[in-house]
């Protein structure tokens, strides 16, 4: 089964975007696009929070639209992963977690990499390329 | 294997490990050049706060992705959490805490034994240092990021001709993750 992860963001806990990758044909976005969606995600899960009727909300964590799915992970330190991908994609917040795992492993552990600010490192990008590629199945896996 | 589920696990889950020896010598010879760029013990005392800092602050994310906790209701789950899982997990120790504060927002943590200072034997000339106060930056770093503001210090430390290495962690404020929303004000 052919990777169904359209699009990964990662935004910092300011609310700018640090990373944004698309996989696969679908639902390519261009710079000016990729940052207008993740600055208005990044107050709509804020809005969403505060809306909710449900006590200690922490946002969105799955919109289900027609043509696909945006799935949402934060940490407790603010920093946003989300992706979007196929309608109906099981295992995402699995998935998300081994993103995040790599985040702090080839992000923050790189003593190059500035906090807060885009990501640019390769290690990142390759082991980032592999999970999301692996297959359909990846995110139930785990490691 | 699948990943590790308890958050007490984690520390015995198969991760890359490095020689101890390998790592208390490589904190050692920090700490050697820090004392001979700065020459004095406050400076250096300084310094390696400033450095934990800036190890917490990342750090704190890889705790957060591999222990599987979850956000902390109060204060004293915090410490607990420190001390049971964030010193085990990174220093493969864990920590006692005790001499809770009145108004619960100040607690000691206390190490018995402390990889880092394993070799470790303070010369005269080193009076007033605290050799492994890398640590209290470590742990002021991730907890700020986790939106707490403390104060963390040596009160005890065995190279001193103390009985424990002790920490003394003060939360100073908690901030709270609120949007700017009334921009109308």
């Amino acid at each position: 089964m052919a990777a169904t992860v359209y699009n990964l963001f990662v935004i910092n806990k300011s609310g700018g975007l640090i990373f944004y990758k698309d996989y696969g044909t679908h639902g390519r976005l261009d710079t000016n696009d990729s940052l207008r969606l993740a600055s208005l995600w990044h107050s709509m899960h804020a809005i969403s929070s505060q809306l909710s009727p449900v006590g200690g909300c922490t946002g969105i964590e799955l919109l289900e639209a027609d043509t696909f799915d945006l799935h949402c992970f934060q940490s407790l330190t603010g920093t946003k992963i989300f992706v979007t991908t196929e309608s109906g994609t099981p295992g995402m917040e699995n998935m998300l977690r081994l993103i995040y795992e790599l985040y702090t492993d080839y992000v923050l552990k790189n003593p190059f990499y500035e906090v807060e600010m885009p990501i640019r490192c390769e290690l990142w990008d390759l082991n980032l390329a592999q999970l999301v590629r692996k297959d359909g199945k990846a995110g139930l896996t785990g490691r | 294997m699948a990943p590790p589920t308890r958050a007490g696990d984690y520390p015995f889950a198969p991760v890359d490990r490095v020689n101890a020896e390998l790592f208390t010598l490589t904190y050692g010879a920090i700490v050697r050049q820090l004392l001979t760029d700065f020459e004095e013990v406050e400076e250096v005392n300084k310094q390696l706060d400033t450095m934990g800092y800036n190890i917490g602050v990342r750090l704190i994310d890889d705790f957060l992705a591999k222990s599987n906790i979850t956000r902390c209701s109060e204060f004293k789950d915090t410490a607990e959490v420190i001390a049971k899982v964030g010193f085990k997990m990174f220093l493969g120790v864990s920590a006692t805490v005790s001499n809770w504060s009145a108004d619960g927002s100040e607690c000691s943590l206390i190490l018995d034994d402390n990889p880092l200072a394993d070799f470790v034997e303070l010369p005269d000339t080193c009076q007033g240092l605290f050799y492994c106060n890398i640590l209290c930056g470590v742990i002021r770093g991730a907890l700020e990021m986790v939106s707490m503001r403390t104060e963390v210090k040596f009160v005890k430390d065995m190279l001193r001709g103390d009985d424990a290495f002790e920490i003394r962690l003060k939360l100073l404020e908690q901030v709270a993750e609120e949007y700017p929303y009334k921009d109308d004000e």
